[in-house]
């Protein structure tokens, strides 16, 4: 930490700050995060995102569960979560102040609206007293702004009405931080230009709310410190900012360009997936074509009647909407088809927490069907990976004619991160070959990865049926021979197996033998990583794997998983990839389970491998 | 054929549009004459056999891809519409048909269904209603009639059937038939039809489940009393009935009544006169609910047909105009197009 004084006021550096902006669901915290985690990529800060709002649309204002909170975390240098309690909370109401309150850090700074602590929000907030006074806050370094006044202030020449006026009051918070931590209001005075180009009076008066509140934090008093965080050494390369959701609609779209095939989506909107569908929609002059199917069945049905007639058909979904799906996945199975299958995962059971995130599908993904009917299972282990992972479960899909259920989450799917982009031409290509010789043709002979030819109609000479009864081997028939039933369960079992043959082996961060693996899987990577490396700073050796590949497991990964002592398993859920571990490996392993609808915590699972190693292990 | 869609060089017969399958349905089940109606038809539609996909759900209907040698897509329980809406989107170019039952398509499949016929997906479907589920053996359907006595209803059934037509017309679906199994000539007509039009095409072919349902359509196809009993629509024709093609019906208001022409008091210009492509529903409803009222006929033929842009013809447009606009896409671009910076 640097100190240098500027403008009358310190400078302090620092190596990295988690941000907290909080408010009501209607005072656009979203939105705010949003335009400081751009900027601060731009600035070249490594940088990560939770976007945290309620289920309800619009909850009634000033409540608990209105509150809408969005944390980032940027840093100097490679960071992986959006940091596991925040050093700075902008609290724009008494419910926020009291939903983050018991999650921020020892002597956190807080930054208040204080215009909105009126008897009336501290009786929705269920505030007794005000806490800006009554001690609650000791301890804290608390800011009081009255940033309502202030935005009414600085708008008090125009002719737009109270509502618009106070509306724009994010822009005073937003411009404020901006001057605390030395960013440039540039870029999103660009976007509010862009944004309400057609509403030229809103644009004038957020860019002045905007400067109102960085000028604010220059002139008062009231700060006396501003921090800096330097940029980070990031690999070279041209980046941009990247959520999972995004970066899965494009991941899919590239995949229909590597494999020359047209691409279909049939989906229904279900939070928090529906993104996906809502990019993909836009993509149309990519020859996308997008369905939103009457339901979440329709989806997967249209996306496999797509996937019939030689589309690179995809459904997303979430976990609800996987269990209507089970059905026709299992179909999918039968007719050796090859789809995509995402899921978002969402807090379960039933609807759960639609806006919170959880890792609680893996065993539906994994058996959630009737009968044998196996299917490869991925999983994105952080925003940008969702590209890769949807060009792989494509890949894997077609060239092994099998559905994939991709899992990725509501964390990574609406969290950011800074991405350096691939080259397009860079990128391997999908082979793809249909079926075309009336010579030999049978629609379920295999190949050496046992898939099966692909025909689509429109083929002369390879007319033939496919449906949900059991098939004679070869052939394609229908058969109830028990013998061709058993064979025909193993052979689609074995084919799943063999993708093991076209996947990259499980990789091992930090030493290859020890005491301690740390073994994770999907969103929970960041997480891990942190806890990974905050116990290496402190000495200690530990080392880390992230399963990204879970139906077939990678090739090595027992072999990975028998060079330590201890393998622990920190996951969103009460225990399933440790249940999957233990049955297909026979080992002991140690759960670090948290269903919160958030992140694991970096600190818990810090905690976790300092008690494994117990104490001195390992230094 | 209307459609967009290849058309034949050399005339195929029946016989090319036979699989090599054996048939599997009871005998004398109404389902044979189904199958040989539209293999009869199949070479006159005009389309390559290559370029035709059978799609279906599950019930004893739902067999019917296996028999016929196009493309053919046996499906799950009521899911056939979804799975040709994907197909025909994704290949506009290819004939896509459902072949279902009245459990498969009016119970679990309904909603599928209805959604098809609202978008006017250009889709033919031929539902075999026999009024009782027969794979699996005998309970009573959605277009059972009330107080039905079947295995699950022991006391009769309670509640009240779908009328098809009525919930295809109510769904918007551009193109509603009723047809018979026992009326071959009719039957390949309303096939015919229902392959020229362009939309969601929907075929109620009533028929007889000899085995669970026996003769639950006979005053429509036994030799004595199918003249009284059934109506046959033609467009721009008056609708007369009966032994001596004597008796017809009026409209009254919004009730259709029987008149005899020759009884002295009425003659043939008081017939309602069928008109298919009315672009008001309303009179396609009321002939819709005849089979309600036992003095009635039953109607069948063409009861609606009107031509509005289908879905897939609506996306594929789509595509073409922003493809227009902002010419077609490039990758890198996309990856490219928020803001970006480098390090
Ligand atoms: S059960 Fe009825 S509908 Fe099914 S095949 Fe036999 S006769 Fe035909």
């Amino acid at each position: 930490m640097e100190e240098t004084k500027s403008n009358g006021k310190t400078v302090q550096s620092l190596n990295d700050v988690t941000v907290m902006f909080a408010g009501d669901s209607g005072d656009g915290m979203q939105l705010t995060g949003t335009q400081f985690s751009n900027t601060t990529a731009l600035v070249g800060n490594d940088l990560s995102t939770l976007p945290d709002y309620p289920a309800e649309i619009r909850a009634p204002a000033g409540t608990l569960y209105g509150v809408s909170g969005f944390q980032l975390h940027f840093s100097s240098s490679d960071i992986h979560t959006p940091g596991d309690s925040p050093d700075v909370l902008v609290a724009m109401n008494p419910a926020a102040l009291k939903v983050n309150l018991k999650n921020i850090k020892e002597h956190a700074l807080i930054i208040v609206n204080t215009d909105s602590f009126d008897p009336k929000n501290l009786k929705i907030a269920k505030y007794d007293s005000n806490p800006l006074d009554d001690g609650t806050l000791e301890g804290f370094h608390v800011i009081h702004v009255p940033i309502t006044s202030l935005t009414t202030n600085a708008l008090r020449d125009t002719n737009l009405s109270i509502k618009e006026i106070t509306r724009s009051k994010n822009f005073f918070a937003l411009g404020m931080m901006y001057w605390l931590y030395n960013r440039p209001v540039e870029p999103t005075i660009e976007w509010i230009k862009q944004k309400f180009a057609k509403n030229p009076d809103i644009a004038a008066a957020n860019e002045a709310v905007l400067k109102a509140g960085y000028y604010f934090g220059d002139q008062t008093e009231l700060f006396t410190t501003r921090y800096s965080v330097e940029s980070a050494n990031l690999p070279k390369g041209v980046y941009r900012n990247i959520s999972g959701n995004e970066a899965t609609a494009i991941g899919l779209v590239t995949a229909s360009e590597l494999s020359g095939l047209p691409l279909f989506l049939g989906s229904y909107p279900i939070t928090p997936a529906s993104e996906i569908l809502q990019y993909l929609s836009t993509y149309k002059n990519y020859g996308v074509k997008t369905f939103q199917a009457e339901d979440e069945i329709s989806g997967i049905a249209s996306a496999i009647g797509a996937s019939f007639g030689g589309s690179l058909a995809i459904t997303t979904t979430s976990g609800p909407g996987l269990a209507l799906k089970a059905e026709a996945i299992g179909l999918a199975v039968m007719t050796e088809l090859p789809l995509v299958i995402i899921n978002v995962q969402r807090g379960g059971p039933s609807t759960g927490l639609p806006t919170k995130t959880e890792q609680a599908d893996l065993l539906q993904a994994m058996y959630g069907r009737n009968g044998e009917a196996p299917v490869a299972v991925l999983a994105a282990s952080t925003p940008s990976d969702c590209f890769h992972m949807a060009i792989e479960a494509s890949r894997i899909a077609l060239n092994f004619m099998t559905p994939v259920i991709l899992l990725t989450d509501g964390y990574i799917a609406n969290g950011a991160e800074p991405w350096k982009m691939p080259l397009i031409e860079e990128l391997e290509k999908i082979e793809v070959k249909f079926a075309t010789e009336v010579e030999g043709f049978f629609p379920y002979s295999r190949n050496e990865k046992l898939s099966r030819p692909w025909a689509k109609p429109g083929t002369p000479g390879l007319e033939h049926r496919i449906g949900g009864l059991e098939k004679a081997n070869i052939t394609g028939n229908v058969s109830h021979d028990p013998d061709n039933h058993d064979l025909m369960c193993k052979l689609r079992t074995e084919k799943i197996q063999r993708i093991q043959n076209d996947i990259p082996e499980l990789e091992v961060d930090g030493p290859s033998k020890g005491d301690v693996l740390v073994l994770g899987w999907g969103g929970t990577y960041g997480s891990i990583r942190e806890a990974v490396d905050r116990v290496r700073k402190s000495g200690y050796k530990v080392s880390q794997a992230h399963l990204k590949y879970i139906n077939p497991f990678p090739k090595n990964t027992r072999e990975v998983l028998n060079n330590f002592k201890h393998i622990l398993i920190p996951e969103i859920n009460l225990g399933q990839l440790a249940r999957i571990i233990r049955s297909e490996f026979l080992l002991p392993v140690i759960q670090l389970n948290q269903v919160r609808g958030l992140p694991i915590k970096s600190v818990d699972i810090q905690n976790k491998i300092l008690e494994i190693l117990g104490g001195n292990n390992g230094k | 054929m209307a459609n967009n869609i290849d058309v034949n060089e050399v005339k195929l017969t029946a016989k090319d549009f036979s699989s090599d399958q054996d048939v599997r349905w009871c005998p004398g089940c109404g389902d044979y004459s189904i199958l040989a109606q539209v293999q009869r038809t199949f070479p006159d539609i005009g389309v390559k056999k290559e370029n035709i996909v059978w799609v279906s759900g599950i019930g004893c209907s739902s067999r019917f891809p296996y028999y016929m040698n196009t493309y053919g897509f046996h499906s799950i329980h009521g899911r056939a519409p979804a799975i040709a809406t994907g197909l025909k989107i994704s290949r506009p170019d290819l004939s896509v048909w459902v072949a279902t039952g009245d459990g498969d398509l009016m119970s679990i499949g309904g909603n599928h269904f209805i959604h098809a016929c609202r978008k006017n997906i250009d889709i033919k479907i031929l539902m075999f209603n026999n009024r009782i589920y027969g794979l699996t053996k005998g309970q009573y359907s959605p277009t059972s009639e009330k107080g039905k006595v079947t295995k699950t209803t022991p006391y009769g059934s309670i509640d009240y059937p779908f009328n098809p037509a009525s919930l295809a017309l109510g769904a918007e679906s551009t193109f509603v038939a009723r047809s018979l199994d026992r009326d071959p000539k009719h039957l390949q007509s309303i096939i015919k039809r229902a392959a020229d039009h362009k939309g969601t095409a929907f075929v109620e072919i009533l028929q007889n489940c000899n085995i669970f349902n026996d003769g639950a359509f006979a005053l429509l196809t036994d030799k004595e009393t199918k003249a009284d009993h059934v109506l046959v629509l033609e467009h721009s024709k008056p609708m007369l009935f009966g032994k001596e093609n004597n008796l017809g019906i009026k409209l009254d208001g919004f009730r259709p009544v029987v008149i005899d022409i020759n009884d002295g008091k009425h003659s043939v210009s008081d017939v309602w006169v069928h008109n298919e492509e009315d672009h008001h529903p309303i009179r396609s409803f009321i002939l819709a609910h005849m089979t309600d009222d036992p003095k009635l006929p039953t109607p069948i033929g063409i009861f609606r047909e009107v031509i509005k842009p289908t879905y897939d013809e609506g996306i594929t447009e789509q595509i073409e105009n922003v493809t227009k606009k902002k010419g077609r896409g490039d990758l890198q671009k996309l990856l490219f197009e928020s803001n970006t910076w480098e390090v």
